[in-house]
């Protein structure tokens, strides 16, 4: 044991995990200081979960060690990491909706202080810290920032050493992770160190001191984020330079717009969801709307409603002047207008089935695979072939279930099969969510080129990023409301933030907060 | 240790192969509860399923293998083809007894005419009455949410009172000479399902079963309604995606199986049973289910699987008359061949691996 390693929190060698026909982590070796906030750079895919779930017990690595002040740590579950001083706020959050904030971060203790004793310490915390909350509100209330400060309360609440935070900002406002920054360099400030898991390269450089970058399970690099360029990072990331899409410039269609939504008002089918309200919008042949928001601000409801799998009243939704507003998915196919949904396995496709399936699945209507109710397979094959090989789909043929496709190709065939059914209004929700790097720009290239074509393209992403790409208009989805969308060009990201909501009443945290914290711990031990 | 780990398609070989693994299990596990009740196995195993076909008195129950595996197979396809789409329909009994209701009150009604109308008039009866009973339980799930599963299986109940009702009063035999059950069938040739080839077991029933295996497939592997049945169980957000209803769905699933379900009533009541009394139901209703597993929710499968299973219900009288079997070991045999088939069939979907303690070295460090 060297010096520098006892002055290290946590250090990592040699960490090797495989799964079936991956290797998730191959030989990765880093050590975060106490104070430091550290960065996990990669791809979708990289690896970067697998090894913070092996540091929180949740995963045990084939080979590898891992020190923990010198110490050798092998925590075999979450329960043992936290008694080390490790705590994590996930990705995708582990609350129960029919609860209050306190009762939830109840159930994530091991000896809970009684409720009234355990409300005054969240509101001591949260306000030490910034992070407003109201200990008896529903979690089922709550935004999906609000839940996320549930989960980092919670994590405070246990004095933490060591804070791993999984890509904390996919679902905030560019207010609220302002706010979020704040509170990290905050805990920074204190001693805390952070592991700080995301492949958002402009908040890497403005929050972390330190970048660990991973490549299919291997650190490919590490360096100092603020000294080398986002692009740098970049490549870092993907292995390769990356070519931004390239637009044809614009063409004005003559004509009625390609999509009108008026007053789109319909109620959520599923219990906590979010009902639309009144939203409105048009699209002309040729333009990308690009419609962001923050997750469970209405997204999935407003896909539904356009895909026709929700119902709404007549004349809510109009393509090319015909009224569809009550009509079904497969009434709408008819008029030209395609959807591809967000979760590609059992909602876009269905798991089970082979390419083929999935390509008569929405493709039958217009691509007239199916005569007098009988379906016309080899023409079938001949569409699924056809999508596969334009699209640069990468599977062992059309015969294998689409579950055994990855992550980026089935997406790349379920957008493709969307895409080459020559539609006159496109909607896509999350195109490249879990997608890798080049396969994300492919797709995004195809949708700029559909548009090109005359197409009217909604895509509606939590990537503000890619949206500030591809779209010319921009609006955002806010409690089930839409703003009124704007032209991209001039667009701050103040204004983005603003139109997806703001930062629901947050302050800044003052200094002295580690008192209050610490002051707690103690209590809680005591 | 073992581990199951996840297949990333559902292999051919397996799905084939467990039907087949399944009949082996149970015979062996058969054997072990025969020997259990002090019976010899080997024989036993041979009183089931060699002696029917081709025994001493095999020229007898063969016959009876077509007239057990028509209504089988009839009934499962119809299940079926609601099981792929998830919708569970486990009162196929009721609407069998319905179905025999509806057909047999119709030709009743009618006595004695000599029409040639009469017979397919019934025929189209019964199929309706066991639609009209499926419809319930598929109303009351699209209304209120209700499990089909439960309503169907508690009408089965509400069907057996309405058959003792009936052959008590409505429908009993006004010759009869006050016991309970209706006119004989046999009697009464216009309404009388009789063999079509003698010595062979051969009536329409066995005649619809067919075809109602061959329409299936077709239905299954050419038709978009077939297709959709199939995505509908596979994904049912996928299925909404392709613009399927599933109010349509289930009541298409559910009042086929019925209908199919009642017109086996219907023959049997006109045909093998030959009239309505207290004690009609004999479980096809519920047989099927297993049949329809058997043989993979496939409508070739089916048809084995319904042939199979027409053989140990002949096969398991036989037992019970020449060795004295109880007939609730007969129908635990029939049971572990449903259980043995839903456990292999884990490893169509998954592949077992040997898991060693070696792997996780160093981890512990």
């Amino acid at each position: 044991m060297t010096g520098t390693e006892t002055a290290q929190l946590l250090t990592i060698r040699g960490l090797t995990k495989a799964y079936p026909g991956v290797v998730a982590n191959s030989d990765v070796s880093f050590s975060v200081a106490p104070g430091e906030v550290h960065a996990l750079l990669g791809e979708n895919g990289a690896g970067k979960s697998t090894l913070v779930k092996a540091i929180y017990g949740l995963v045990r690595p084939d080979s590898g060690e891992m020190r923990m002040r010198g110490e050798p740590y092998a925590p075999t579950e979450p329960r043992a990491a936290r008694a080390a001083g490790v705590a994590m706020v996930f990705q995708h959050f582990s609350l129960f909706e029919a609860l209050n904030v306190a009762e939830n971060v109840a159930l994530g203790m091991e000896h809970p202080p009684r409720q009234r004793e355990l409300a005054a310490k969240i509101r001591a915390v949260s306000e030490a810290y910034g992070l407003p909350l109201d200990p008896s509100r529903l979690v089922g209330d709550l935004s999906a920032g609000e839940r996320q400060r549930v989960e980092i309360i919670r994590c405070l609440l246990q004095d933490p050493k060591l804070l791993i935070m999984d890509e904390p900002t996919s679902v905030l406002t560019p207010q609220e992770v302002e706010i979020l920054f704040a509170t990290l360099r905050q805990l920074s400030a204190e001693g805390t160190a952070i592991l700080y898991i995301s492949h958002k390269l402009e908040e890497i450089r403005s929050l972390c001191d330190s970048a660990t970058i991973l490549r299919r399970g291997k650190v490919v690099a590490t360096c100092t984020p603020r000294e080398v360029s986002a692009r740098d990072l970049a490549e870092m990331m993907v292995g390769t330079a990356l070519t931004p899409p390239a637009r044809a410039p614009r063409t004005d269609w003559a004509g009625a717009p390609a999509l009108e939504v008026t007053g789109l008002s319909v109620a959520s089918p599923m219990p906590f969801g979010t009902s639309l309200k009144g939203i409105g919008f048009t699209v002309a042949r040729g333009e990308v709307l690009g419609i962001a928001g923050v997750a469970g601000n209405g997204q999935d409801e407003l896909l539904l409603a356009l895909s026709g799998e929700l119902k709404s009243a007549p004349g809510m939704v109009r393509a090319a002047g015909v009224d569809l507003g009550d009509k079904g998915p497969n009434d709408r196919r008819r008029a030209g207008f395609v959807v591809a949904p967000e979760e590609r396995l059992g909602h876009a496709a269905a798991p089970g089935m082979s390419l083929v399936e999935n390509a008569l699945l929405s493709g039958w209507v217009r691509m007239g695979l199916v005569r007098r109710g009988f379906i016309d397979w080899a023409a079938t094959r001949h569409f699924a072939e056809g999508v596969v090989k334009e699209y640069d789909v990468r599977t062992p043929g059309t015969h294998v279930a689409a579950r055994a496709l990855s992550g980026g190709n089935l997406q790349k065939f379920v957008i493709g099969r969307e895409l080459s059914q020559e539609p006159a209004v496109i909607v896509i929700n999350q195109p490249t969510w879990g997608v890798d790097a080049s396969a994300a720009a492919s797709i995004r290239q195809v949708i700029l080129d559909r548009a090109a074509a005359g197409a009217a393209v909604v895509v509606i992403s939590q990537d503000l990023d890619e949206l500030m790409e591809i779209a010319d208009r921009f609006a955002a989805l806010n409690e089930g409301r839409l703003s009124a969308p704007r032209p991209v060009q001039g667009l701050t990201m103040e204004q983005v933030g603003l139109m997806m909501g703001g930062a629901h009443g947050m302050h800044v945290p003052e200094a002295g907060a580690a008192d209050v914290l610490h002051a707690e711990a103690a209590d809680a031990e005591a | 240790m073992l581990k199951l780990e996840r297949r990333p398609a559902p292999s051919r070989l397996w799905t084939a192969a467990t039907p087949v693994l399944a009949v082996i299990a149970t015979m062996i596990a058969g054997g072990l509860l025969f020997a259990a009740l002090g019976k010899a196995p080997v024989e036993a195993i041979r009183t089931i399923f060699w002696d029917p076909l081709f025994g001493e008195f095999a020229s007898y129950s063969r016959p009876q293998l077509l007239v057990k595996a028509g209504p089988l197979i009839l009934i499962a396809i119809g299940l079926s083809l609601g099981f792929k789409a998830q919708v569970w329909n486990i009162g196929a009994e009721g609407q069998y007894m319905m179905g025999a209701l509806f057909g047999a009150a119709t030709g009743l009604a009618f006595y004695p005419t000599d029409s040639v109308l009469l017979f397919p008039a019934m025929v189209v009866m019964g199929a309706f009455g066991g639609f009209l009973w499926a419809m319930i339980p598929a109303v009351l799930k699209l209304r209120f949410g209700t499990s089909e599963i439960l309503v169907s299986l508690m009408l089965v109940y509400v069907a057996q009172h309405i058959m003792s009702a009936a052959s008590f009063g409505m429908l009993r035999n006004p010759e009869g000479m006050g016991f309970p059950g209706s006119r004989n069938f046999q009697h009464y040739p216009a309404a009388f399902n009789s063999e079509l080839i003698a010595g062979t077991g051969m009536h329409w029933g066995g005649v619809a079963a067919l075809g109602a295996v061959v329409a299936a497939y077709v239905l299954l592997t050419r038709h978009i309604l077939g297709f959709h049945i199939r995505v509908a169980g596979e994904a049912p957000r996928a299925a909404r995606f392709a613009g399927v209803s599933p109010v349509l769905l289930t009541s298409i699933c559910l009042g086929t199986s019925g209908a199919l379900a009642g017109l086996a009533g219907l023959f049997e009541v006109t045909g093998p049973a030959g009239q309505i009394t207290t004690d009609f139901a004999s479980g096809y209703g519920f047989t099927a289910i297993i049949v329809a597993f058997l043989g993979r929710l496939h409508p070739v499968g089916i048809l084995l699987a319904g042939l199979l299973m027409a053989l140990t219900y002949i096969g398991g009288e036989l037992a019970q008359l020449t060795l004295n079997l109880p007939s609730a070991a007969v129908q635990a045999f029939q049971g572990m061949l449903l259980f043995f088939l839903l456990a292999f069939d884990v490893l169509a979907n998954f592949r077992i691996r040997l898991v060693g303690s070696k792997s996780v070295k160093g981890a512990g460090a």
